[in-house]
This record gives C-alpha cells, sequence and structure tokens, in this order.
C-alpha cells in the first residue's frame, strides 16, 4: 500500500467513525446547551437506538427486504421511536429536577443511562445480537483500496442529517427559540415561548441522531450489544468538549475531528489500534484542563 | 371611571424566606400609563415578575382583562396580551437583531402577514434597528439594546406593556428618547405599567403613580398631585434630579 492509499482507507474510516461519533456528540451538545445537563444516559440512548432499529427491521426487511430500502425507512421509524422516548425521559426524569441543583439531574442521569443499560441486557440476555441487515461488500476499488457502497451511504446520511439540522436550528422559530434558551431561559418565558416544549423537543431531536447513528453502527458493525453504548457515550462527550460543548457546529467538528485522529493516530508506526481510547480520553484529558471550551465554545463554562 | 386592564389584589411574593412583595394592591386602567416607583430593593421588579408569571404569588390575586392569571404560565399569559420588558433588556446577545425580533413574535409565528406588519411598526419607531438587524445583537450600543428590548416585546401586539427601569444607564438624552417613544406607544393604545427609579421622568409621563417601600405601597395619587407635593418628592422619591 503506497502512503496515498493509507490516507484514503484511513480518511474513510475516520469519516464513518467521526460520522457516529458527530450523530452522538450533537444530542450531548444540544442537551448540555439548552439545560446545561451533561446527560450521561446519551450513550445508552444510542444503544437503544440500534436496537429498536434492530426489531424495526427484522419487520420491514419481510417486505422491503435487508438492503437500504429497507434499512433507511426501518432508521426512520427507529429515530421517531427514540426521539419519543427522549421526549419521556425528560418528562419523567429530568424536567422535575430542573430548577434542583445541578449535581441531582446528574445523578438522575447516571440513574437513567443504568436503567436503560440493564433493561436491554435482561431482554436480550446479555447476549450480542446479529443485525438484520443484508448489505453486500459491493463499493468502488481504487488499487488497494476498496470503499463500499455501504460507507459512501452511510456519510451522506450524516451529512444530510446535519444538513438538515443546521437548516433547523438556524432557519426555524423553533431552532431560533432552541438557542435563545441556552442563552437566557426567563427572557424566553417573557416571549411568550413554552420552555418545557422547546426542551422536549431538543431531546427529541437530540435522542433520534443518537438513533440513526445506533442503527447505521449496527448496519457497519453487523452486530449490536447492550454494553455498546457506553464507550461511544464518552467518545461522543469527547467529541462535544474539542468542538465547545453547547456548540452544534462544535459537536459536527469535533466528532469528525475525534473519528479521524483516531484512525489516523492508529497508522502510527508505534500505536496499535488497540491504544485509540487511550488516545481518544488522553486528549480528553488535556481538553479539559488546557481548553475546556474546546474549539467553538463559549467562554463560560461551569466546572461540573 | 374607565375600564380596568389590570387589577391586583393582596399579592404576596416570597423568595424563600426572603418576604418580598407584602400585599401589594394596585390597578392600571385601560389606555393608561402608571408608574411604580422606589428605591432599589422596594420590589418593583418582583411585582413585574409576580405579575408574568416568573415568580409564583404565595398570596393574592391578579386579574388581566377580567380573567385570572395568578398561577397561569408566563407564555400562556404573553398569549393574552401582556408582555413584559424585563429589568436589564435580557436581549438574546449571540443572535442578530433580526432574530430577537423573531422571537419577540414567536406566538404569532406562523402569521407571516402579521408579522410583517408588526415589523414594518417596529422599524418605524426604531429606524436604527432596521439598519442593523444582521448584526449581533450584543453590538448595540446601551440605547439601541433598550430600543431593541422595546421592539421584541412589540411582536406580538401586547394590550399592557410592563417595562422595567428602560433607562436604566442611559444619557438623558437617551432616556428622553425611549420616554416619547413610551408616550407613542401609549397614544396608540398601548397600556403601560411603568417601574422607575428615575421618578421624576416617570411622573411626568404617567397617569398615575404607586410609591413602593420594602414590599408595601406607601403612597399613590396622580402624578401631578405626587410630583407637586414636596413632602412626598422628599420622603420617598429622593430629589436630586
Ligand atoms: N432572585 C432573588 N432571590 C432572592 N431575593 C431576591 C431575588 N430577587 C430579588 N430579591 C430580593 O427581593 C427584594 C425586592 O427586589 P426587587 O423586586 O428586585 O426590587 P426592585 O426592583 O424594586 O429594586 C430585595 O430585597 C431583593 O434583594
Ligand atoms: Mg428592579
Amino acid at each position: 500500500m503506497t502512503i496515498l492509499d493509507i490516507i484514503i482507507q484511513q480518511l474513510t474510516n475516520g469519516l464513518i467513525l467521526g460520522s457516529f461519533y458527530s450523530l452522538v456528540a450533537l444530542g450531548y451538545s444540544m442537551v448540555y446547551g439548552i439545560i446545561k445537563l451533561l446527560n450521561f444516559a446519551h450513550g445508552d440512548i444510542y444503544m437503544v437506538g440500534a436496537f429498536v432499529g434492530f426489531v424495526i427491521l427484522s419487520f420491514v426487511s419481510t417486505l422491503l427486504g435487508d438492503g437500504w430500502l429497507g434499512i433507511l425507512p426501518s432508521m426512520i421509524l427507529a429515530m421517531t421511536a427514540v426521539g419519543f422516548l427522549g421526549v419521556l425521559i425528560q418528562r419523567i426524569a429530568y424536567r422535575p429536577l430542573l430548577s434542583a441543583p445541578r449535581l441531582s439531574i446528574l445523578i438522575v442521569a447516571v440513574g437513567v443511562s443504568l436503567v436503560l443499560f440493564n433493561s436491554v441486557m435482561v431482554v436480550t440476555i446479555g447476549e450480542y445480537k446479529a443485525f438484520p441487515s443484508g448489505l453486500g461488500y459491493e463499493g468502488i476499488t481504487m488499487g488497494h483500496v476498496h470503499i463500499t457502497y455501504t460507507q459512501m451511504v452511510m456519510v451522506g446520511a450524516t451529512a444530510v442529517l446535519m444538513i438538515a439540522l443546521h437548516l433547523f436550528i438556524a432557519k426555524t422559530i423553533y431552532g431560533k427559540a432552541m438557542r435563545a434558551i441556552s442563552i437566557d431561559m426567563d427572557a424566553c418565558r417573557l416571549m411568550g415561548i413554552d420552555v418545557n416544549k422547546i426542551i422536549a423537543l431538543t431531546f427529541f431531536v437530540g435522542s433520534s441522531l443518537a438513533a440513526a447513528a445506533g442503527v447505521m453502527a449496527g448496519v457497519y458493525y453487523g452486530s449490536i450489544h447492550f454494553f455498546m453504548g457506553f464507550v461511544i457515550g464518552l467518545k461522543a462527550f469527547t467529541s462535544a468538549v474539542i468542538g465547545g460543548i453547547g456548540s452544534i457546529p462544535g459537536a459536527m467538528l469535533g466528532g469528525l475531528l475525534l473519528g479521524l485522529l483516531e484512525s489516523f493516530g492508529t497508522q502510527l508506526p508505534w500505536v496499535g489500534t488497540e491504544w485509540k481510547d487511550v488516545f481518544a480520553f488522553g486528549l480528553l484529558i488535556l481538553l479539559l484542563v488546557f481548553k475546556p471550551t474546546g474549539i467553538l465554545g463559549r467562554t463560560e463554562i461551569e466546572r461540573m | 371611571m374607565s375600564e380596568t386592564v389590570l387589577e391586583i389584589e393582596g399579592l404576596q411574593t416570597f423568595y424563600g424566606k426572603i418576604h418580598a412583595l407584602r400585599g401589594i394592591s394596585l390597578n392600571v386602567p385601560k389606555g393608561k400609563i402608571v408608574t411604580l416607583l422606589g428605591a432599589n430593593g422596594a420590589g418593583k421588579s418582583t411585582t413585574l415578575k409576580t405579575i408574568s408569571g416568573l415568580t409564583r404569588a404565595a398570596a393574592g390575586r391578579i386579574t388581566f382583562r377580567g380573567q385570572e392569571i395568578t398561577a397561569a404560565a408566563p407564555h400562556a399569559i404573553v398569549r393574552m396580551g401582556l408582555i413584559h420588558a424585563p429589568e436589564g433588556r435580557r436581549i438574546f446577545k449571540g443572535m442578530t437583531v433580526q432574530e430577537n425580533l423573531d422571537l419577540g413574535g414567536f406566538t404569532n409565528r406562523g402569521e407571516r402577514a402579521e408579522k410583517q406588519r408588526r415589523l414594518q411598526y417596529i422599524f418605524e419607531l426604531f429606524p436604527i434597528l432596521s439598519n442593523r438587524r444582521n448584526q449581533d445583537a450584543a453590538l448595540l450600543s446601551g440605547g439601541e439594546q433598550q430600543m431593541l428590548a422595546i421592539g421584541r416585546a412589540l411582536m406580538t401586539d401586547p394590550e399592557l406593556m410592563l417595562l422595567d427601569e428602560p433607562s436604566m444607564g442611559l444619557a438623558p438624552f437617551l432616556v428622553q428618547a425611549i420616554m416619547k417613544i413610551i408616550r407613542k406607544l401609549n397614544e396608540q393604545g398601548t397600556t403601560i405599567l411603568l417601574v422607575e427609579q428615575n421618578a421624576k421622568v416617570a411622573l411626568r409621563l404617567a397617569d398615575y403613580g404607586y410609591v413602593l417601600e420594602t414590599g408595601r405601597i406607601v403612597v399613590e395619587g396622580d402624578s401631578a398631585t405626587l410630583r407637586e407635593d414636596e413632602s412626598i418628592v422628599k420622603a420617598y422619591l429622593g430629589g436630586g434630579h
């Protein structure tokens, strides 16, 4: 393999990995931006998304097949269902604590994470599940590098979701309300904005993006399990911190950067793939110490 | 006597153990400007916050256009036609002037024609906002920020406007400009409850005034009376100005 081959290969791997990180990081960052909660259950939402997608695709594939024709509608259904799950969790677990000390709600988030994690563990008897998609390895070969159509569709789907999210946040009145709440919640109330509805909407959007990532991860890796949300939750948190937590473009950028960093980092002669996580979390610690506001973040970050 | 837009009876509010409002009763008649005066910490802002629902009343009753709103949610109160431009302006810094105005029109989102009409009206009142509509609101001067705060509150076409110290921190000529705008709004039909520390300015504008001291109304009367009564001015409204 030439250097160029390696670069293209790792760029592809990094983009895919980065897509997952970004999609999950977005929910982290949006929720932090609006209610200053580090939602530690968010990685588990991704995991639940994968399982909901698994169940839906099992049914849908009998009608539409297990190719993209079946996967895409299943993904959209899973996104919707998990979006409502996010709203439900927000309503039951977080909303009553919005005016309580920050630490209480953080502890509740850890509790929610444990509930989701253990529920899925019990239901699946802790087993790996083979994701019922049937995508082949067809694609484009350039020299020694092979890029599958699956990889291309995934990066494309992520791009579409991000552009849609960007337009939603930048242009619609609901997106403006989300940004305004993160600046001054009481001022929003005085504008006639039902703040609780906008917070619920934020959880819906964030959770459904995580579900999209979960379904795509199932398709990509071929199997899913109840602890798949743990590490990606931390990676997404790292991504959000890299980009500047609370910042939406920051979450997109941070996720992609982390994905690329991990895939290229493992190519260094003295670092193998097993060092990937050390890389990511080492970076997280350095950032939290030296630049907690990240690349695009605002300056007022509270230590929590 | 004309129709009453806002009626408050025996209003009490606490912040934890702090008894901020200790039984306040007041009336705001339709089409008038009523001012609420008093020293720092008297409870003026708390009164407005309790009216608009940001702070919960512990006792008493607030009636707006004949409907009780004491326990209503802030967003529901806005939809009924009562808007509160809070102390310190609280514009959304980091968002553009236009976006701030869009958010002011949140309750009539979807009604494009109405929104355009309101925007045009606000830009006529404050041409500077039109020129700077695509700029970050944080870049506006203090006076312009106050104009934006008022403009944003006007996007809903309110029946009653609560204004909390709109003159705060502004140079005298700007205070005059803002007061002129408030008079104009009032002449065009908006009823106004104006909170001010600058009693002289407020009484020149208002029809009626209340003076608040540690959570109680201690004096009330026509603004002309309050303005001319030496003992009142000395005791509560701190000469000086
Ligand atoms: N958020 C708050 N928490 C606790 N005490 C408050 C709060 N806001 C106001 N207070 C207290 O309530 C009283 C009335 O305050 P406020 O209504 O802001 O007065 P004014 O607007 O007349 O200056 C003061 O004693 C003030 O310290
Ligand atoms: Mg005040």
